[in-house]
């Protein structure tokens, strides 16, 4: 699967509605090996709908979506493998609650990757190292703050070596001053190169982080283009409305 | 009175330990049986879903005596003779598992859905997810509920009496008509009853603390 050479995700005419309701809306998005793509528009635009699509948490009405060249699989073993390699960060982190932080890292490793524990253990370690959360092994999730949850969820997806991470709104749901610390671990991910669709309202982060900025509203992809040119030159409307309302407080 | 049970001691003991084999043997399988029911009504496939949702709604709505019934008598009609004993942890499972699949659900549904799909989004399978991260969660709300069907359960058992079975109520009847001390003997049966009630709720406190520490 590896040998493909195109994109690794690619969206072609997607269309997702709940009911008659729209939420995507003939998205068509390509995203390269090593591209950090961030995903901004208002509420209610499709930004959430557009990453759960992706590893199909939702199901597409219509249209295609291809990972490293393979379009999605039905649900099933074939769809949970492709998963493994797909990690997603949510904004409520989700981390197991009946389980430490070093065995929510390790269980899908162990489960899913059949790594044995040693070394699915000594893994997570490394990850949790690398976030700054080494020492927070044996605690479990509840008393964690809301960045330490973060940074474990971020590292127990790290943990299945993906291909690809998705991140909807990591740092929404964080007091400010935690923001910072789950930001700096995502953008050191994206200097190490990996693969990232993120959705976000951090236009910090965008700037630093973002090869390219996906602006989303209504269900459809309105703008894209590189962080400078969209944000010191936005070229639609919408866009250029959007900006006003964010960037003034 | 003190000979009247000191000659009937070996019946209604008897009595006892198999009120304590059918609750034990129908409360074990109402919860594993009703954990798959459950497990049903939760699944992907919709097929499954309407079975689950069937069973419960069958067998939460027949009296356990009818279904006793039933199975003592009308089971042998089509060809299938099941012994009385058996009968009565059948018939037990089959009522108590609609009410276990019911608080297995609550408890699943207790679990923030979030951690479902982190688990989907991991690569786990649904078995895997129910499996490794709701239902260990769920099982922390589902112990108060699990106890009082057990205590259904251990008093249901009763109604086994009707249809010959020779637990403890079965033989307090018996000896009760035997020697006409029907009040004493029932008496003594309410107490076991009342007994078997209070250790199923006190091994739930228990567990309930065993699976609360360290949140
Ligand atoms: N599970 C759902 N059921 C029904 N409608 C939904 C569901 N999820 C999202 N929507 C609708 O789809 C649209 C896009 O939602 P979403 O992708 O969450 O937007 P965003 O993440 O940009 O705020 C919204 O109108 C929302 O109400
Ligand atoms: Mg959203």
């Amino acid at each position: 699967m590896a040998d493909h050479q195109g994109p690794l995700v690619r969206l072609r005419d997607v269309d997702k509605y709940f009911g008659t309701a729209a939420a995507l809306n003939g998205v068509n998005l390509e995203v390269q090996r090593g591209e950090v793509v961030v995903v901004i528009g208002p509420s209610g635009s499709g930004k959430s709908t557009l990453c759960r699509c992706i590893n199909r948490l939702e199901t597409i009405t219509s249209g295609e979506i291809e990972i490293d060249g393979v379009p999605l699989p039905p649900e099933g073993r074939a769809l949970a493998r492709l998963r493994a390699e797909v990690g997603m960060v949510f904004q409520s982190f989700n981390l197991f609650g009946h389980k430490n932080v070093l065995d929510n890292l390790t269980m899908a490793p162990m489960q899913v990757a059949k790594v044995p524990r040693a070394e699915a253990e000594q893994r997570a370690r490394e990850l949790l190292e690398r976030v700054g959360l080494a020492h927070k092994a044996d605690a479990m999730p509840a008393e964690l703050s809301g960045g330490q949850q973060q940074r474990v969820a971020i590292a127990r997806a790290l943990a299945m070596r993906p291909k690809l991470m998705l991140f909807d709104e990591p740092t929404s749901a964080l007091d400010p001053e935690m923001i910072n610390e789950v930001l700096a671990v995502m953008i050191e991910l994206a200097a190490e190169g990996m693969t990232m669709v993120v959705v976000t309202h951090e236009m910090g982060f965008a700037r630093k982080a973002a090869n390219r900025v996906v602006f989303m509203d209504g269900g459809q992809i309105v703008e894209t283009g590189s962080p400078a040119e969209f944000f010191d030159h936005p070229t639609t409307d919408r866009a250029r409305d959007f900006l006003s309302k964010v960037l003034t407080h | 009175m003190i000979t009247v049970l000191q000659d009937n001691l070996g019946a209604l003991w008897q009595g006892v330990l198999t009120t304590l084999a059918i609750t034990a043997l129908a409360f074990l399988s109402s919860v594993l049986l009703g954990t798959l029911v459950a497990v049903f009504r939760v699944s992907p496939i919709p097929p499954l879903r309407l079975v689950g949702a069937v069973y419960v709604e069958i067998f939460r709505n027949i009296p356990l005596l009818a279904l006793l019934i039933l199975v003592a008598y009308g089971l042998p009609e089509v060809g299938i003779s099941l012994s009385l004993f058996t009968t009565a942890v059948l018939s037990l499972a089959l009522v108590s598992a609609a009410f276990a699949c019911e608080t297995v659900r609550a408890g699943i549904n207790g679990v923030p859905v979030g951690q479902a799909e982190a688990a989907r989004a991991l690569g786990l399978t649904f078995t895997q997810s129910l499996a490794r991260v709701i239902l260990p969660q769920a099982l922390r709300t589902m112990v108060q509920p699990l106890v009082n069907i057990f205590i259904g359960v251990a008093l249901g058992s009763s109604l086994a009496a009707a249809v010959s079975v020779g637990e403890l109520t079965y033989q307090a009847q018996q000896v009760g008509n035997r020697t006409a001390e029907a009040m004493l003997l029932f008496g003594i049966s309410a107490l076991v009853y009342v007994v078997i009630a209070l250790l199923g709720g006190g091994l739930g406190s228990v567990l309930e603390r065993r699976l609360a520490v360290r949140r």
